[in-house]
């Protein structure tokens, strides 16, 4: 009897201000420890939280974008408990009234079907700092733990899906989705690396037709690539379990990506008492019909119609348009890209190719990439007028990878330019020709269809005399006309 | 110039009978002298408070100057104060020197305060008779074997001994006004959200105010005009114009209706209580009041609400005493668990422990409703229940305190008896509402004080109230015998 698998996420997105959820202090990473930390963030006593209203607002834009209902009014709660990283000893989050409702999020599947995935709610929430454990130790020499609060306080949302996801894929999928949205909002930055967004999964399996199995929570997952793996490692281990007769624990669960092993953190046991209630120190927020409208109005196009543009304008398929429009920052590459080289077709081949390929290779976002989308658009522009090969296309995009400069330098510096003067192609021709007697010998005396492929050859012979540089069609026309005499 | 208010020292400034050093001097001597004693002062900075004297002197000396320019004032310990150690009163921060300055010290600082130093206090402002505090008990002028009340009854102390002129305190449950009844002085609770309550550590968020104590309700006008106000940083703090307090303070009583609840004179009231406050009502009804009798029936409750709702924000409050950036750290740590443990054990004391336990229990999963929610709505019932009264009358009377200063430890193994010192004044915390206790006379040589409780933002017209009632009596001038 087969197993039906029941997946659920929750995903946090680091939301893009320029200042903490409740104090002024600077969101930005990379900083020295504890310098983006305000008597705030340091809970020291005696201070008190003021909201950041563009947190608000983002996290309404994200609301407004998956079609759910706006807390008019929300509250800030108290979650209590005890880490050294959790300055005032609680988060300040929301629970029974969020700021996003009920939503809904569609998504297209790899083999082209259609799927709804629906949101319960999004709510808002400060993140806490970082325990560094290694490279600490006190006086005499005992290992301690270093405090980091530059996060501490930094506003996220938490999207809380249904459990309406039935497989790895499908949940990559509704992952990107979201990452796609939250980015085409600019209401983050999406860097998975930095932990800017990461998933939660809750699975569960069950026979077709019975009710929900007992689930686990894997946290923490920060790419796509490790989602799907862990998804896929817990369904396996749960089928395993049951199959043998066992029963599934509900408990949390902990991915490492580096070995594809996953462990457990805590069962529901020792699970934390955290006392919510509602934060005395901050009123409800409310958020006026207005305010909702203004951002509605001033919402940037989202991932569905730039798709249904990109299919429109530039004539692409579904699934290219899928997945260039997906994200902000691959979109924006590929248009100005198309734009500056004059051909959508060949920049969206050369954006999902070449650069998709040495992106994941060096393991580099699109926003981080060496060869620009203005430099991809002049080596568009130089293959559609003639000026090189797509061959040797190929070699100055790594030249402008490597940083040599722009592909209209590296071309002129290089000697990349084609051949076109037929006086010069033409000796050369001729040399090969008086070279080697035997071939011409053999090419001569094939018939029609032999001689295409025997001509191959005497191009090949060219090429490497010009280094690739002899325009194809004029060596190919020039041979053709010398060998058939 | 001790046995002068505030305001009449203001008037002596101006007039230059003497400067702001002198008088400064002369009551950092008197601290020198009766707070061994007393013990109604944890810190005491003398060398910052001559500095703000002599910088007084010479803005007055260009005759300009704010509302408290040259003025000595002696501080709760529980707001921050820069560079000064703020203890709270308890262990936990006996090592903490804050490193920024709360709003209400600021404020009064940017009028020409002269901080004089800090005031004992019930340990986190939990407690109704001084005794929790970690600088020991603060012994009563007028009787120093009886508690000055708390939690501010270092304040309360520090006036009625006339160590200074001025104080702040904070009142989450009575605790401005049950140690100025207790001591026979003034002291106001304000609305609610009309003084900031950043820099001021919390102990429950929602019933936390900060407001003046002195010696007559005009010196509590003159105070709360700089204390009160708007602030960016404290999100509940409000919006609303602040008063002219020191205007309203001389209108006429013609016509004014007085609102005399019946559960505030219960028949286990102590007569003597009730027949001072009694008193007074009637030497208002002289003046042109009108008394309005009526039930706020609720307030029963008030007791029981106030002790889930205030241990439930304090454990969540305190939870940032842990040690592990400030405060009291246990010695040698043996890992994260023994760090919390030892530190919270060892920096807290017993009264904070007992109310952290119980605001943990009434916060937990399966009995916040039974708990926290039911405390919630009894809170809306009282302040219900105040809005009916008010629709009828302009201000409520009655007694502070069921009793006057009780012996230093009588009650200290008696909690809930200890919580029943409250009685009367934690509706008003619960309602959000302001509220003044003022000197009503004495009882077996002891003060008594009465309660006027305001509608909200109504702090003009109580302190209006208090001060025609203090220009026809002397109780608010009378000095314990050994402080005269």
């Amino acid at each position: 009897m087969s197993w039906e698998t029941v997946i659920g996420l929750e995903v946090h997105v680091q939301l893009a201000t320029a200042s903490k959820l409740f104090s002024a202090s600077s969101t930005r990473t990379g900083d020295e420890p504890n310098s983006n930390a305000s008597l705030i963030d340091l809970a020291m006593p005696g201070t008190l939280p003021v909201v950041n209203r563009e947190a608000i607002r983002h996290a309404i834009r994200f609301g407004l974008a998956i079609d759910a209902e706006i807390g008019r009014r929300s509250v800030f709660e108290r979650k209590n408990y005890f880490y050294p990283d959790l300055p005032k000893g609680y988060q300040t989050t929301q629970l029974a009234e969020p700021i996003v409702g009920a939503g809904v999020v569609e998504l297209q599947l790899e083999d082209g079907t259609r799927k709804s995935v629906r949101i319960h709610h999004a709510h808002l929430e400060e993140d806490a700092g970082k325990s560094l454990h290694e490279a600490f130790s006190d006086e005499t020499g005992r290992a301690m733990t270093g405090i980091d609060l530059n996060r501490a306080g930094t506003p996220l949302i938490e999207i809380v899906s249904e459990p309406d996801m039935s497989n790895a894929e499908e949940a990559v999928a509704f992952a990107r989705k979201l990452h796609a949205i939250v980015t085409s909002l600019g209401i983050s930055d999406g860097d998975m690396s930095q932990g800017n967004m990461r998933f939660d999964v809750n699975i569960s399996v069950r026979r077709p037709g019975e009710p929900l199995g007992t689930r686990t929570e894997t946290k923490n997952l920060n790419s796509f690539r490790f989602m799907e793996k862990a998804i896929k490692l817990e369904v396996e281990r749960q089928i395993d379990v049951l199959e043998d007769g066992g029963e599934v624990v509900q408990e949390t669960r902990l991915y490492n990506g580096e070995t594809n092993t996953a462990r457990a953190m805590r069962s529901k046991e020792d699970a934390n008492d955290y006392r919510y209630f509602p934060c005395p120190d901050l009123l409800p927020v409310l958020v006026s019909e207005e305010e909702i409208n203004e951002l509605r109005d001033a919402l940037p196009e989202l991932p569905d119609a730039r798709k249904a543009r990109f299919v429109e304008t530039y004539a692409l398929s579904e699934y290219d348009a899928d997945l260039l429009s997906a994200d902000l920052a691959t979109a924006a590459y590929f248009e100005a890209a198309a734009k500056q080289g004059g051909d959508a077709k060949l920049a969206a081949n050369w954006v999902m190719g070449e650069l998709t390929a040495r992106l994941n290779t060096d393991d580099i976002g699109i926003a981080q990439s060496p060869v620009s989308a203005g430099h991809l658009g002049e080596l568009i522009l130089r293959i559609k007028d003639g000026t090189i090969s797509s061959k040797i296309a190929k070699q100055v995009f790594d030249a402008c990878w490597a940083g040599e400069g722009s592909p209209d330098q590296i071309i002129e510096s290089k000697g990349l330019k084609q051949m076109s003067d037929t006086g010069e192609l033409e000796k050369i021709v001729d040399d090969i020709i008086a070279n080697h007697p035997a071939q011409v010998e053999d090419y001569r005396g094939s018939d029609e269809a032999k001689r295409k492929k025997k001509i191959g050859f005497f191009v090949g012979q060219a090429m490497k005399a010009t280094q690739g540089k002899a325009n194809p069609q004029q060596l190919n026309q020039l041979l053709q006309q010398k060998l058939n005499g | 110039m001790h046995t002068k208010t505030l305001t009449e020292l203001r008037a002596g400034l101006a007039a230059r009978e003497f400067s702001s050093r002198e008088l400064t001097e002369h009551f950092l001597r008197r601290i020198r002298q009766f707070d061994g004693e007393l013990n109604s002062l944890i810190t005491v900075t003398e060398e910052q408070a001559l500095a703000q004297a002599d910088a007084a002197d010479a803005t007055l000396a260009r005759g300009e100057g704010g509302l408290l320019t040259g003025l000595p004032v002696a501080h709760k310990d529980i707001f921050c104060t820069e560079g000064v150690r703020t203890s709270c009163g308890s262990r936990m921060l006996d090592n903490f020197i804050a490193p920024y300055t709360a709003t209400v010290v600021e404020k009064m600082a940017a009028q020409g305060a002269v901080m004089l130093g800090k005031t004992n206090m019930d340990e986190f402002a939990m407690g109704s008779s001084n005794e929790t505090s970690f600088y020991g008990p603060v012994k009563n002028p007028w009787d120093q074997e009886r508690v000055p009340g708390g939690s501010s009854g270092g304040a309360a102390a520090t006036l009625a001994a006339r160590l200074a002129p001025a104080a702040t305190g904070t009142d989450t449950g009575g605790s401005i006004r049950q140690p100025a009844a207790l001591n026979g002085v003034t002291g106001l609770k304000p609305t609610y959200g009309r003084v900031s309550r950043w820099g001021m550590i919390a102990f429950a968020s929602s019933l936390d105010q900060a407001g003046p104590m002195g010696l007559s309700a005009a010196d509590c006008a003159l105070m709360l005009a700089a204390m009160a106000g708007h602030d960016d940083k404290d999100s509940t703090s409000l919006d609303e114009p602040v008063g002219d307090y020191l205007s309203d303070l001389n209108q006429n009583l013609e016509g004014l209706r007085i609102g005399v609840p019946e559960e505030f004179f219960p028949d286990t009231l102590d007569n003597a209580i009730a027949e001072n406050s009694r008193d007074a009502l009637r030497e208002l009804e002289k003046q042109g009041a009108k008394l309005v009798p009526l039930s706020l029936p609720s307030i029963k409750l008030s007791v029981p609400a106030y002790y889930v709702i205030a241990p439930a924000e304090a454990s969540s409050n305190l939870s940032r005493f842990d040690g592990v950036r400030y405060g009291h750290r246990c010695d040698d740590p043996v890992d994260l668990l023994d760090l919390y443990k030892r530190s919270r054990s060892e920096g807290f004391g017993e009264e904070v422990k007992r109310r952290i336990l119980v605001g943990t229990y009434a916060l937990s999963a399966g009995y916040y409703d039974a708990y926290y929610r039911r405390a919630q709505q009894v809170r809306r019932l009282i302040r219900d229940d105040f809005a009916r009264a008010f629709a009828e009358v302009d201000v409520i009377m009655g007694p502070t305190s069921p009793e006057t200063a009780f012996k230093i430890g009588a009650k200290v193994d008696d909690p809930i008896n200890m919580y029943m010192a409250d009685v009367f004044t934690i509706a008003v915390n619960l309602a959000g509402l302001p509220a003044l206790s003022m000197p009503s006379g004495f009882v077996n040589g002891l003060p008594v004080g009465t309660q006027v409780i305001g509608n909200y933002f109504q702090e003009g017209r109580i302190l209006n109230v208090a001060h025609r009632y203090q220009l026809a009596t002397d109780w608010h001038q009378r000095i314990p015998g050994a402080f005269a």
